[in-house]
């Protein structure tokens, strides 16, 4: 009669889930359960503009506009945001300016959508399309002290086009189109007659127009043409009240134009003359009152005009430095700062534009190593209660961090990097170690009986309130889910993301604190202006067995410039401090990164490199790496996608490489190719399985006991074309002529093992794979709306198997390997339903063991993540399931997908820009965790099928005990009850 | 925002049409950014503040998404929107504002009869007369706390089984006195033949 044990375990576990399952769909969390395992984190990018609000009392503001596309006010005491704006990519924001002391104006899409914004509460108050010719440069002018209208005037200017748009309500008063041949409009300036706008533009490359132009009614009053010897580079800055300086197009010499007498008369000073051994790109700057400033990527010269007559430099800075724009201050002169690195310290001086040799204020700033050089400088004023001026000035570092400095010291600091992350993946934390707290506040016996003594005071009651805050301080640190060790159940990791910046960033997922950060210097851009990109990050050393004392570590790969050939960059860092331990730049590039499942003796992760010769290099090079390796090498197989020519490829590897004595290369050999007809199929997605993606079931047993067996390959590569007329975006093409066809390859014979067309239907498409299934998002054109189509693949080949008596006999094939070598013969079930939203990014829940039902994790178009369980995508959802489908947990069909709002995990936050979606598995296999990133960042645990194999923290002991002890009393009573009774019986 | 009515095939549906402001001004345009219709429209939230939880109701967070992210802009505090520009063709409008669902809206603008257009919703098919948008439903993020209650404690596992042990305490005599008396005697005859007794089982349990 004894069972196998581990039967009543397993039926225990199936029933659990299924009750679990059956209880119900949507898995919520309760509103005062926010931030007990999820965190939000919001940011803005790396800041390009700044403005500051010159409010005289109440709350301190600056508006900035960063490379992110928002646009935000920020809190100047704390760096907090009080309202913020991402603006779509489609509608890049060019310029930002303040009117009248309430409205932020913020002009985008090359000058032709202008916006304004509250102050206060960034509520949007108007918006005014404007028509202009495309434009490179588009300019915003607000009008100061204009009398002319009852109510300040913008002046915007772009291509030929200058327009005058009330800031009350956006209307435009005036607009005026040049029609000088090729004509582009460069500056507009008041003229200090009342009344009198000047417009000076370039036309063609040689010849320079100067209009003056009535405020009031934007008539031309004067017409002022000048052709200049040589061309023009377009660069071009106001040097005082009334001299212009443009660069020529050799830009080996400036010309020093005065424009206000009437007519134009100009100057031709040799830049070489001024600065000696310039070398790369410069760009000028205007600092007002005759100071201008010549900047290279490592230098800055200082020159003053003297009138038109010509420059001299005033002051040269050989460091890499960065200038802000000039600050009237009150007494009628101008300010501007100069930042520049001086070891680990940055050197902030002041400067006025009268004397601009000497420095006002020379201060000395001690700041992270980890944030590179400084690249922009806004400076503010502010008056001191000694009715002196004092500065602060807002730092904008190469990591894009965002820092406040004031009095010499940082006030508060942004990570702004984490607005841009490329890549993210996790590590382990420190095993606990026995007897020792590895917190880092234990570390020092003094500290830890100094902690110790705090939390006695603070049970006695005798601490003061800097006391309880250090002691909560401790406690959080201390508390479980942000402590620095593993935990049992996997939930504490550290994520690892690599930043467009080049900067690589570890936060804890309890709380989502920064670790530790490495701006690689690999990564940094050098003095020649290449600017490096950072591509990937990857596990590189996850120790278990023999090296388990070793730290793992992170490999990050990056390129040295923005081409396909140029050569690639390697660094390897430690993930638990952060240590850069290897860096080195390849001698290739880098076109594909392909992570093996293969490992070293020292538990290094091996990594093919394909450069653009379709050379394969192998990482880490190292002898037994070479070993495992060629064992492995007639076994590997890798594809590439070429959007560009609309080819699929299958290679293969071979010893050989055209290097010589480079043991480590690998030549490539095409094996097939699938070449898409351009004029009717473009490719628009590929998408292939997780590499660490778990299944822990082969069968499928459906309802009438029949089994279908899983199509389970690693090389299932899913591949979607849409028809080149419906590649753009929705509303331009007709239905007719849409067309999307997804096919399921096999990346190692490329054998096409499904394809299906949709007619009608068009991009965007979003698709993701997991086990044997894809599920695709698109547009369906017909219908109009959004559908997600799911295609199921099993293997017919091991059907048979069901038959008992061949399992018994030993005759089955459920041994037998799959391999991609024989063609499989496989049956695929499909369906497509209705989704409301558009999709940003799609991913799937994974979990340690694979076991836990899955759900769909969407990213919406207004930046939520909704969790959608795959069985509503089952292609054998029927309209009336039969009693045996119910039974299985078939959901009738409906021809749209609920969108549950409690099954938002973002729940009422939003991640503003969303751009990925990561599930992490955690060691408990109901949990699996979930980082979200995009301008701001979000991580959340999940349960998909709820957490059946532990309590929840809404569990009640409280119950469980007092039910322990009814029983318990309830057995006592009864017991002494019978024992009455049979005594009674006895004496009867 | 001038707005006429005009009635289309026999369904007798009222469509919307939105002043073509750019069409002359598009025509001057050099770079030909072409004959462009302009769509506007209203975003109306009923009840703000009203049953928020947390989430005050406010346009300055709803944005309203052209073609899926083609074009994107924002209510103004009167929650009018506008797009300039827009080409003949069929557009999809949708509405992101956190706490409330929208339905993205179909809107046809006909190239032959410039200027006509039309809007639907796309989840419930409903034409709409105008360009004003309203929530489909208000959404509830978090699960509601259903307050303390006697039936949920009876009801868990652990209430269940308390339950079950009163009703075998209580209950079970009460049955047993409704047993035919033959049937108890002999039941009774049965125990006498092989006794067994709760109290003896606890003790054979202890021993």
């Amino acid at each position: 009669m004894a069972a196998p044990p581990h039967r009543p375990l397993l039926i225990l576990l199936a029933g659990l889930l299924v009750v679990a399952s059956l209880a119900t769909l949507a898995e919520a969390i309760y509103e005062d359960q926010v931030g007990l395992a999820d965190w939000h984190q919001k940011y803005i990018g790396k800041v390009k503009q700044a403005v500051y609000h010159s409010q005289k009392s109440g709350r301190r503001r600056v508006v900035v506009l960063t490379e992110e596309n928002v646009i935000s006010s920020l809190d100047l005491r704390s760096g907090d945001i009080f309202w913020r704006h991402v603006i779509d990519k489609n509608d890049p924001l060019d310029q930002l300016s303040l009117s009248l002391g309430k409205y932020v104006l913020t002009l985008s899409s090359g000058g032709t959508i202008l916006r304004a914004w509250n102050l206060p509460d960034g509520q949007m108050i108007w918006e005014t399309n404007l028509q202009t010719s495309t434009a490179s440069n588009p300019q915003l002018h607000v009008m100061s002290n204009n009398k002319v209208a009852k109510d300040n005037l913008v002046l915007v200017s772009a291509g030929r086009w200058i327009y005058a748009v009330s800031s009350i309500d956006g209307s435009i008063s005036w607009e005026k189109e040049f029609s000088l041949d090729g004509i582009e409009i460069k500056q507009v300036l008041q003229s200090p007659e009342n009344g009198i706008v000047y417009a000076v533009g370039i036309a063609g490359s040689s010849k320079l127009a100067l209009y003056h132009l009535s405020a009031k009614t934007g008539e031309v009053l004067k017409d002022i043409q000048e052709s200049f010897p040589g061309e023009l580079s377009g660069e071009i800055v106001l040097g005082s009240d009334n001299v212009l300086v443009a660069l020529n197009k050799a830009r080996s010499s400036l010309f020093l134009i005065e424009f206000t007498s009437g007519r134009i008369s100009y100057n031709k000073v040799h830049v070489s003359d001024l600065v000696q051994d310039l070398s790369g790109t410069f760009k000028l700057q205007s600092l007002s009152n005759g100071v201008i400033a010549l900047q290279t990527p490592s230098t800055v010269s200082l020159l003053k005009l003297k009138n038109t007559d010509g420059l001299e430099v005033v002051q040269r800075f050989d460091q890499p430095a960065a200038l802000s724009d000039a600050l009237t201050i009150a007494e009628k002169d101008e300010a501007f700062a100069i930042v520049q690195h001086m070891g680990s310290q940055i050197e902030f001086v002041v400067k006025f534009t009268s004397d601009a040799s000497s420095a006002m204020i020379r201060e000395k700033v001690n700041i992270d190593q980890h944030r590179g050089n400084v690249e922009k400088v806004f400076l503010n004023s502010y008056i001191r209660t000694d009715k002196s001026h004092g500065f602060r000035a807002l730092v904008v570092m190469e990591d894009h961090s965002l820092l406040l400095i004031q009095q010499g010291e940082v006030v508060w600091s942004r990570e702004d990097g984490l607005a841009s992350i490329v890549d993210v993946t996790t590590s382990e934390l420190p095993v606990e170690k026995d007897g020792v707290s590895v917190a880092d506040v234990e570390h020092n016996l003094f500290e830890w009986l100094k902690g110790h003594m705090l939390k006695l005071k603070g049970t006695l009651m005798l601490a003061n309130a800097d006391e309880v805050a250090a002691i909560q301080a401790l406690r959080l640190k201390s508390s479980e889910k942000n402590k620095m060790t593993r935990d049992h159940n996997g939930f504490r990791k550290l994520l690892i993301v690599l930043t467009k910046a080049g900067k690589v960033i570890a936060l804890h997922t309890g709380d989502g604190r920064i670790i530790w950060s490495n701006l690689l210097p690999s990564l940094r851009a050098s003095r020649f202006g290449v600017m490096p990109s950072a591509l990937r990050i990857y596990q590189w050393q996850v120790p278990h067995h023999s090296v388990m004392r070793e730290n793992p570590s992170v490999l990050v790969v990056g390129k040295s410039g923005a081409e396909s050939s140029a050569p690639g960059v390697f660094s390897i860092l430690d993930s638990y401090s952060g240590e850069e331990l290897n860096a080195m730049r390849l001698d290739h590039s880098v076109v594909q990164i392909i992570p093996l499942t293969l490992k070293d003796l020292s538990e290094q992760r091996l990594h093919l490199i394909v450069d653009s010769n379709s050379n394969a290099h192998l990482y880490p090079k190292s002898p037994d790496a070479l070993d495992v390796f060629l064992h492995e090498m007639p076994n590997l197989y890798f594809y590439s996608v070429d959007i560009l020519t609309n080819v699929i490829r299958g290679y293969s590897l071979q010893k050989s490489c055209n290097i010589e004595g480079d043991e480590y290369c690998f030549s490539t050999k095409e094996l097939w190719s699938i070449i898409f007809p351009s004029d009717s199929e473009r490719i628009a997605i590929s998408e292939t399985r997780k590499m660490n993606e778990v299944v822990h079931t082969q069968a499928k047993t459906i309802g009438d006991h029949d089994v279908m067996y899983k199509y389970l390959s690693k090389n299932l590569v899913f591949v979607a074309t849409v028809s080149p007329k419906a590649a753009g975006d929705i509303g331009s093409a007709l239905p007719e002529e849409a067309l999307l066809v997804a096919y399921l390859i096999d990346a190692v014979t490329g054998r096409v093992l499904h394809r299906v067309t949709h007619h009608g239907a068009q991009g965007p498409v979003h698709a993701v794979l997991s086990e044997n299934w894809v599920v695709y998002h698109y547009f369906n054109l017909r219908a109009h709306r959004f559908e997600m189509a799911v295609i199921e693949i099993y293997d017919q080949s091991r059907a048979d198997n069901k038959d008992v008596m061949k399992l018994i006999l030993g005759k089955h094939n459920l041994s037998a390997p799959i391999t991609s070598y024989a063609r499989p013969e496989v049956v695929v079930k499909s369906q497509s339903y209705f989704f409301t939203h558009s999709v940003k990014a799609m991913a799937v829940t994974q979990t340690a063991k694979g076991i836990t039902s899955k759900q769909l994790l969407i990213g919406t178009i207004s930046d939520q993540v909704l969790a959608l369980d795959k069985r509503y995508l089952d292609p054998r959802r029927s309209a009336n399931p039969t009693q045996q489908e119910k039974e299985e947990g078939i959901i009738p069909l409906t021809d749209s997908l609920p969108i549950i709002p409690q099954s938002f995990v973002t729940h009422s936050h939003q991640v503003e820009a969303l751009r990925g979606i990561v599930s992490i598995p955690a060691k408990l296999e109901s949990t699996t965790l979930v980082f979200t990133y995009g301008v701001d960042l979000f991580y959340t645990q999940l349960a998909p099928s709820r957490t059946y194999d532990s309590l929840t923290d809404e569990f009640s002991y409280a119950l469980l005990l007092i039910t322990i002890a009814v029983l318990v009393a309830a057995i006592i009573v009864t017991w002494i009850w019978s024992e009455k009774k049979e005594l009674r019986d006895k004496w009867r | 925002m001038a707005a006429s009515f005009a009635p289309h095939g026999h369904l007798l549906l009222l469509l919307l049409l939105v002043a073509v402001v750019l069409a002359c001004l598009g025509t001057a345009a050099a770079a030909g950014s072409g004959e462009g219709y302009t769509i506007a429209g209203r975003i109306k939230i009923d009840g703000a503040n009203a049953k928020g939880f947390g989430l005050p109701a406010k346009t300055s967070n709803t944005k309203v998404i052209l073609n899926g992210g083609q074009r994107v802009t924002f209510a103004r505090p009167d929650g009018y929107f506008a797009f300039h520009n827009v080409p003949a063709g069929t557009h999809l409008i949708e509405v992101s504002s956190i706490g409330y669902f929208f339905s993205p809206v179909r809107v046809d603008i006909s190239a032959r009869n410039p200027g006509y257009i039309q809007a639907a919703l796309t989840e419930t098919r409903r034409v709409l007369n105008e360009l004003v948008l309203e929530p489909l439903k208000e959404e509830q993020y978090y699960e509601v706390r259903e307050p303390f209650s006697v039936m949920s404690l009876l009801k868990s596992p652990m209430g269940l089984m308390v339950g079950f042990m009163v009703l075998m305490v209580f209950v079970m005599p009460k049955m047993m006195e409704n047993i035919d008396p033959e049937e108890m005697k002999q039941a009774q005859e049965q125990m006498r033949n092989n006794p067994v007794s709760f109290s003896s089982l606890l003790a054979r349990a202890q021993g």
